[in-house]
């Protein structure tokens, strides 16, 4: 009796310190590391204080981080909308057909993005499949790639699946009787849509916005490939100062970037807390 | 489901498969233009398997996608125990927020800052080239860590308290219940988070590609560079060999699970049989 007395209150050694290594893992290479990003930030190479890295956001870089938002912002868009009816499609169909079509969604995202990034530029391109495609009745052919259309048709691409996948989970699990409910005291399916099915897969679509924002935000081999180098992100920004190794710039983008991502999802956040809906 | 959903749902799967329908298309061209398709042969798929760049790469990525993921395993699973048994709820707070940190930022973020702090590092040690396979290595073990952690914290949870109890109190060690009774029983969450560790690290770009050093490549990283001039079709001929493995793999997957359930089924079933008859007894 004692012993189990002791069992149940005293934690082992082991059961004390299992964690101690993955702790320790994180300061130095979670906590440490983004330090590491403020301190390059405000230096210069000599190691003194200095505010020009982020002042040159300002003056160089201003221009590029609203193109990243504004096109960041209307790929996720174009993949709520485009994503959330297949997701509650999926979710009503027949258990097996479910694992299935999941599965089919699931497929493209463990393909290497930068084959499939590529692809697109060759769908896309001026002698491409479309528009041979549309040659064939006489059109275009059509300056696709290049333009801030292609840059967002491969973000919705590359990313639509991480909105689907986080939205069919809640709906798979919503209890459909609500929604035959709803029907019974005289809701029209728009009504059903915006008081029932909407509040209740509201926590899936927080998830899917910012699975498929902050990669979107932050990329830079979409738009390199799909802008034909005509305009730039901020991912590419920050991959030129890297490779010009100017360290202190790298930090002082990436420290926006991620500044303007922790605002973002502030906003997110805050939009559910209003409506109700459950925060994950 | 209705026609129209129907018919939509085709549509968001033709869009989703266009490209690599296009990937797979062309592999097989003989010609060398991604665009014409002039015959069918299978040369790319010969060149691909002569060609030593992408074969040393492929070997490389295979290389740190084991060793990183077994890392991450065990570096998880143990962490997983420890967060599961932590008395202080600030304290299981705090580390689940630092765990979450790499799966929130963006990739590229994670991989600069890990960047900075290889050069800070190597700046002082005096060091020629600051990135090599440890660098990426460390980078890998510690974007994956986490994933391990959240698929064995669950089994934890749904773990019978009283199984490491009676282990103990049928004279265990706390170690020897953790390795012969705990351990079995979170087991698949331990597996799905090696399996997941080790598909993040075979198919990661942008953080290796911050973090790599000149002599170890892998096999994104390759892609990146061949990317960059005018693609032949042998990178299509890779796309398509991925696609295949991927498709069995998770075919693969699929029906184990499917097996799984059906078991679980079964064992219900059985379960509840038994305890129908225990109560039929008593009366």
């Amino acid at each position: 009796m004692k012993k189990t007395v002791a069992v149940t209150t005293q934690r082992s050694l082991f059961e004390r310190f299992a964690a101690a290594p993955h702790l320790v893992w994180s300061v130095l290479f979670i906590i440490t590391p983004l330090l590491f990003v403020a301190y390059y930030a405000f230096t210069d190479d000599t190691g003194a204080f200095t505010l020009l890295n982020l002042s040159a956001f300002f003056t160089d870089y201003f221009g590029i981080f609203l193109r990243s938002v504004k096109l960041a912002v209307i790929a996720t868009l174009i993949c709520l909308v485009i994503g959330y009816p297949v997701a509650y499609c999926i979710s009503r169909a027949k258990p097996h057909t479910q694992k299935i079509l999941l599965m089919l969604i699931m497929l493209p995202m463990w393909m290497n993005f930068l084959l499939r990034t590529y692809s697109w530029m060759t769908i896309l391109q001026d002698k491409g499949l479309i528009n041979s495609f549309l040659g064939l009745f006489g059109i275009g052919p059509l300056h696709i790639l290049g333009t801030e259309g292609a840059v967002v048709v491969g973000m919705v691409y590359d990313y639509l699946p991480y909105m689907i996948v986080p939205i069919y989970t809640v709906m798979s699990k919503l209890d459909y009787r609500l929604v035959e409910a709803a029907h019974d005291l005289g809701c029209n399916h728009l009504g059903v849509l915006r008081r029932v099915i909407l509040p209740l897969s509201i926590s899936g679509v927080i998830s899917g916005i910012t699975m498929v924002f902050v990669p979107s935000i932050s990329t830079f081999y979409i738009s390199q490939k799909l802008s034909g180098g005509k305009f730039y992100l901020i991912g590419d920004a920050i991959e030129s100062q890297y490779l010009n190794n100017n360290y202190h710039m790298v930090a002082s983008l990436s420290l926006v970037l991620m500044l303007i991502l922790l605002i973002g999802l502030a906003i997110v956040n805050h939009f559910t807390d209003e409506e109700g809906g459950m925060v994950p | 489901m209705r026609t129209g959903a129907k018919l939509y749902t085709a549509l968001i799967f033709i869009f989703l498969y266009a490209p690599i329908a296009v990937m797979l298309f062309f592999s097989f061209n003989s010609g060398s233009s991604t665009a014409v398709f002039e015959g069918f042969s299978l040369k790319w798929y010969a060149e691909l398997f002569s060609d030593a760049q992408t074969l040393n790469a492929v070997k490389n990525t295979l290389i740190l996608a084991v060793s990183s993921s077994a890392i991450a395993t065990v570096v998880g699973t143990a962490a997983a125990f420890g967060i599961h048994h932590m008395k202080s709820r600030y304290l299981r707070q705090l580390t689940m927020s630092v765990t979450n940190v790499p799966m929130m930022n963006p990739d590229i973020i994670t991989g600069i800052s890990l960047m900075l702090l290889f050069v800070f590092v190597g700046g002082m040690m005096g060091l020629a080239t600051k990135l090599n396979f440890f660098t990426m290595l460390i980078a890998h073990i510690t974007f994956s860590v986490p994933y391990v952690i959240l698929s064995v914290l669950p089994k934890l949870r749904q773990m019978d308290v009283s199984l490491p109890e009676a282990a103990l109190d049928l004279g265990c060690t706390p170690m020897q219940s953790f390795f012969k009774v705990q351990l079995p029983a979170i087991l698949p969450g331990v597996f799905s988070g090696m399996i997941m560790a080790f598909t993040l690290s075979l198919d990661d770009f942008v953080i290796s590609y911050f973090t790599m050093g000149v002599d170890f490549m892998t096999l994104p990283v390759h892609i990146y560079d061949m990317t960059k001039k005018n693609v032949k079709p042998d990178m299509y001929a890779l796309a398509t060999l991925i696609f295949v493995v991927v498709l069995i793999l998770l075919l693969l997957s699929n029906r184990e699970s499917s097996k799984d359930e059906r078991m679980q089924i079964k064992r219900l079933k059985a379960e509840r049989r038994r305890r129908l008859s225990l109560h039929k007894n008593k009366k």
